[in-house]
């Protein structure tokens, strides 16, 4: 009496749906499957700790690791009390034509072609500023990157703060500052922490500006002031320019995902740490 | 229509905003000294006037309840005394607050100091998302008070003050967010108590509360009564009339708020001297 009826379009909708999903998840694990499957020979500790020979066929990686995370910290330096201020600026000090006119341009850096922050950090840095090619260069080209992203991320964390809280604290007398400190920015960690790990993901993956303002050196730098050839780079060498490379790109882009996962699961850690500790004190 | 507010509020001093007992226990809201003096305020937000020409003295020790229909300025005024309106972007204040003789809108005024003084407690109860001692901790180390000793002696006074003591002695330390509502309501009281205020402004504290947590947040504030000068908002005329030593009723006219008539609590509810309040209080209007 009370039979269901088939919804045809229900059945559909959740095949589709799953049909999707699969189709994603499935990609990415062939991704990851073919690099461990082509990169788990290369993957020991000389590896890590030689230095590349006969370039870059046989050897290890060691220099173009330590380049890499030498770029990575300086670009993240540079991104995060610019970044952190601007998005603070953004949402709790101006609303207006000033403002709209920040965010509409942080969109459009947002989309810019890597290529294109390449030659402008390779003009600004490089040249114009006398760095040269070094990590100096490299890093900071790769923050003018990650600034817009992070800046949006955070300012909408920011944003989505519940003003209750703001006038809460203004009517216990606490300051501007106490109130960010204390409570707008811990509550906006999340998206904080967000904005800083899709930053470090498009750093890492980063080749093109990095062929313009690192270089490609794959010496062991001594100072920043030295070209280092960042992984991606290295893996873009190996296998478009070294015939015969082909394992150890696949060794060093096996690397680069773990390095990424890493790096991320102790940005998280940090931030959640520095800032979720007001939050809930152990 | 006629409003003549200024003539009601001085011919309050003639009965008596007190009862017997409070009387024998010598209660500060037995003698009419004037904490708050609010002379032909008004506010306007984005060159639009909410609250227009209001004057009142709110006596020092007593509860006064703002009652009226939404929309006719009670939480504009609220805002006002606590200069809680800088926050809102286009807001205009005119007139004259002065609290303890000290005119609120001085540029001088250092703003943090007025809002220490009075404090002031929302709608919805607004926790930080901190710990429940954080809550209570963290404003006090903004105001200066740094000792370990004399902060855990301050977060223990004022949630014993709320009565929440019992109920959270043994998980201070974990989030005031998973706290009941009337609980987190409460603990935004004890927060504002911590600071020793003089001045409680409370805007509609338990319409957002369940009947039941709304007794125990209404009891609390019955309580404050003698020690804090309470200004609070409500909806619920019954719980004005339970608590409240004066109230003042608002009215709109033409979209503007103003006050009609401000008196005795008591006086104001049972014969009121205008036609509006007459009607608001027995429900036929509003």
């Amino acid at each position: 009496m009370f039979k269901q009826p088939a919804r045809y379009s229900d059945v559909m909708l959740t095949l589709l749906v799953w049909l999707a999903t699969l189709l994603v998840v499935g990609l990415f694990a062939w991704l990851v499957g073919d690099l461990i499957l082509h990169g788990y020979s290369k993957l020991n500790l000389a590896f890590l700790l030689d230095v590349p020979q006969n370039a870059g066929r046989e050897g290890g990686i060691a220099p173009i690791l330590v380049s890499t995370l030498l770029i990575l910290a300086v670009a993240l330096l540079a991104t995060l009390p610019l970044g952190l201020a601007t998005a603070v600026y953004l949402s709790e000090y101006t609303n207006g034509a000033l403002a709209n006119g920040i965010r509409m341009s942080l969109n459009i850096l947002a989309g810019v072609p890597s290529i294109v922050f390449g030659l402008f950090g390779n003009a600004l840095f490089c040249i114009w500023l006398g760095m040269g090619f070094s990590i100096w260069s490299g890093g900071l080209t790769l923050a003018c990157m990650m600034l817009p992203l992070f800046i949006s991320t955070t300012e909408s964390g920011l944003s989505a703060v519940t003003n209750e809280w703001r006038h809460g604290a203004a009517a216990l007398g606490l300051s501007h500052t106490a109130a960010l400190w204390q409570v707008l920015l811990p509550a906006a960690s999340p998206a904080i922490t967000a904005g800083l790990m899709l930053s470090i993901g498009r750093a890492l993956a980063e080749t093109a500006a990095l062929i313009f303002t690192s270089g490609y050196v794959d010496r062991m730098p001594t100072s920043l002031s030295d070209s280092g050839r960042a992984l991606s780079v290295h893996i873009y060498d190996l296998s478009m320019n070294v015939t015969g490379g082909d394992a150890s790109a696949y060794g060093s882009a096996l690397v680069l995902i773990i390095t990424l996962m890493v790096i991320s699961g102790i940005a998280v850690g940090l931030t959640n740490r520095f800032l979720s500790q007001r939050i809930t004190p152990s | 229509m006629k409003i003549n507010s200024n003539t009601t509020s001085q011919s309050e001093t003639s009965t008596v905003p007190y009862t017997l007992g409070d009387m024998e226990q010598g209660a500060a809201c037995c003698i009419p000294v004037p904490h708050i003096e609010v002379e032909n305020l008004s506010v306007a937000y984005q060159g639009k006037i909410v609250l227009e020409d209001v004057s009142l003295n709110i006596n020092k020790g007593c509860i006064t309840a703002l009652i009226g229909p939404s929309g006719c300025g009670k939480t504009s005024l609220l805002s006002s005394l606590n200069r809680l309106t800088d926050l809102i972007p286009g807001s205009q204040m005119q007139g004259k607050v002065h609290i303890d003789g000290v005119d609120v809108r001085d540029p001088q005024l250092d703003v943090m100091t007025l809002r220490r003084k009075v404090g002031m407690i929302f709608q919805k109860p607004n926790p930080f998302p901190l710990s429940i001692r954080r809550n209570i901790e963290m404003p006090l180390r903004e105001h200066g008070v740094k000792q370990r000793g004399e902060l855990e002696a301050r977060v223990t006074t004022a949630l014993q003050d709320v009565g929440l003591w019992d109920e959270v002695r043994d998980r201070l330390d974990t989030p005031a967010l998973s706290l009941s509502g009337g609980q987190q309501q409460r603990l935004c009281i004890a927060r504002a108590l911590a600071l020793e205020p003089a001045i409680l402004l409370m805007d509609e504290p338990c319409s957002a509360l369940d009947p039941i947590a709304s007794v125990v947040v209404e009891e609390l504030i019955h309580s404050l009564r003698n020690r804090y000068t309470v200004v609070i908002v409500t909806h619920n005329l019954a719980q004005a009339r339970r608590v409240a030593n004066y109230a003042a009723f608002f009215w709109m006219t033409g979209r503007v708020g103003k006050l009609i008539e401000f008196g005795r609590c008591q006086s104001l509810f049972d014969s009121p001297s205008h036609d509006l309040t007459a009607a608001y209080v027995t429900g036929v209007s509003g």
